[in-house]
């Protein structure tokens, strides 16, 4: 599998924020995605994840031919973790996270709601409302939606933002995990993740 | 379906919990029609001959109040985002949100109606034909709405804009509601006709709902 863009080109409200940007990602890889602020990281994430629509250019996915689902959309195939987290504070984790399962995950079942929950170590807040969880542990409730449906493309916006220094590690374990088992990572970020194998600079002001 | 149903749940259950605002425009109405008879006076046929419409009126205006965190609430949080990468066409997103809200919102007024029925001095007949006029004509204020809602998404403050937008696309609702629940207490037009009418309209507002709905938050990417 291998997410292609081609001179891809982005505009919001009249600014070009880039434009002529070409990457391939492949298959077991993860692409930084640096740059200064307004550079466009996160605007570049949203494109591939379908949530706003390039000017110009071309994004697709090229998978083998066996793949039974080979005409699914790029967005069909993405998780996208943004700044926002997601989150119903009136819900708990586990209800958070079978919602997410059943709505994001068709084909293949991914981990089970409390089996995600263990793996961020959240699995003591599970029937908690997640209004009770602090902003590092919201954060990683948001990342356990990445394991409950399984699917190829991750696209995380700063997920090191308020995670403390053992859940960036439980983060590079994701990380290393789903590249490991094929899957393709694009990760936007200004901190040193220690996870990416590729950067892509977006230039500040063009 | 399993997408769907799932979605339908978790808009239920948020709004049926604590902060959910599901209760508020029930609230709303209960007051709009305990206070009309103060207003109005004990004038007893006076307020059997206008209390479907007060009902009618109430019910609309309570549908409004809460159509506005219809999508917003999900914008807000990122929540919209999520949703929109999943495998259910938008139109089915927001026939699942619409419906969830409808029976948090629009249902609890039909249901309600006829006992508030009795502070208006409404006959058995009007009562069941306001109730039955209602459990129609709500689901059509609930998907009118809707596309104002998705219009006004990522507007802050938007009910006001919201309400500018669909109140006029309401009326017709309100015209044949009215008049429907009116002809049950006998008069020149049968029950059915107006009533047909109203069946029509609020599957159609269904239908068009949905899909305006989610063009408008197809737009909001662009």
């Amino acid at each position: 599998m291998r997410l292609i863009a081609e001179d891809l080109a982005c505009e919001r409200s009249g600014r070009v924020v880039f434009r002529d940007l070409s990457f391939a990602v492949e298959a077991g890889e993860a692409l930084a995605v640096v740059g200064p602020n307004g550079a466009g990281k996160s605007t570049l994430l949203r494109l591939v994840a379908g949530l706003l629509k390039p000017s110009a250019g071309t994004l697709t996915i090229a998978v083998e031919d066996s793949d039974a689902d080979a005409d699914a959309a790029v967005a069909e195939r993405v998780h996208y973790l943004g700044h926002k987290d997601a989150l119903k504070p009136a819900l708990t984790p586990v209800e958070i996270l079978e919602f997410w399962s059943a709505w994001l995950g068709d084909a293949p079942k991914g981990a089970s709601p409390r089996a995600a929950l263990e793996r961020v170590g959240l699995l003591h807040t599970a029937d908690l409302p997640s209004a009770y969880l602090s902003a590092g542990q919201r954060k990683r409730l948001s990342l356990a939606r990445l394991l409950v449906a399984p699917r190829p493309v991750w696209l995380l916006d700063e997920p090191t933002n308020a995670l403390d220094v053992a859940s960036q590690e439980t983060l590079r374990g994701l990380c290393a995990d789903h590249a490991g088992s094929g899957g393709l990572i694009m990760i936007a970020t200004h901190a040193e993740t220690g996870i990416p194998t590729r950067s892509l600079a977006l230039g500040g002001r063009a | 379906m399993k997408a769907f149903l799932a979605l339908f749940r978790r808009d239920l259950r948020i709004a049926a919990r604590i902060g959910g605002g599901g209760g508020t425009g029930l609230v709303f109405f209960l007051i709009l029609v305990t206070i009309v008879p103060f207003a109005i006076g004990p004038d007893l046929n006076l307020l059997s001959r206008i209390g479907p419409a007060i009902l009618w009126i109430a019910a609309t205006l309570a549908t409004l109040i809460g159509l506005d965190r219809l999508f917003q609430a999900d914008e807000e949080d990122g929540s919209l985002d999520i949703l929109m990468t999943g495998t259910m066409p938008l139109p089915l997103l927001v026939l699942a949100k619409g419906l969830a809200h409808w029976a948090a919102t629009g249902l609890p007024l039909a249901l309600f109606a006829p006992v508030l029925g009795l502070l208006l001095a409404l006959e058995p007949a009007a009562m069941g034909a306001v109730f039955v006029t209602l459990l129609v004509g709500t689901p059509a204020l609930t998907f009118i709405g809707a596309v104002g809602a998705a219009l006004t998404a990522s507007l802050r403050r938007g009910g006001l804009v919201l309400a500018v937008l669909v109140l006029p696309l309401m009326i017709p609702i309100l015209i044949f509601g009215v008049s429907a629940a009116a002809a049950a207490l006998g008069g020149t037009v049968p029950f059915k006709t107006p009533f047909l009418m109203l069946c029509g309209l609020s599957l159609a507002a269904v239908a068009i709902g949905s899909l305006g709905a989610a063009l408008a938050l197809d737009s909001a990417g662009e």
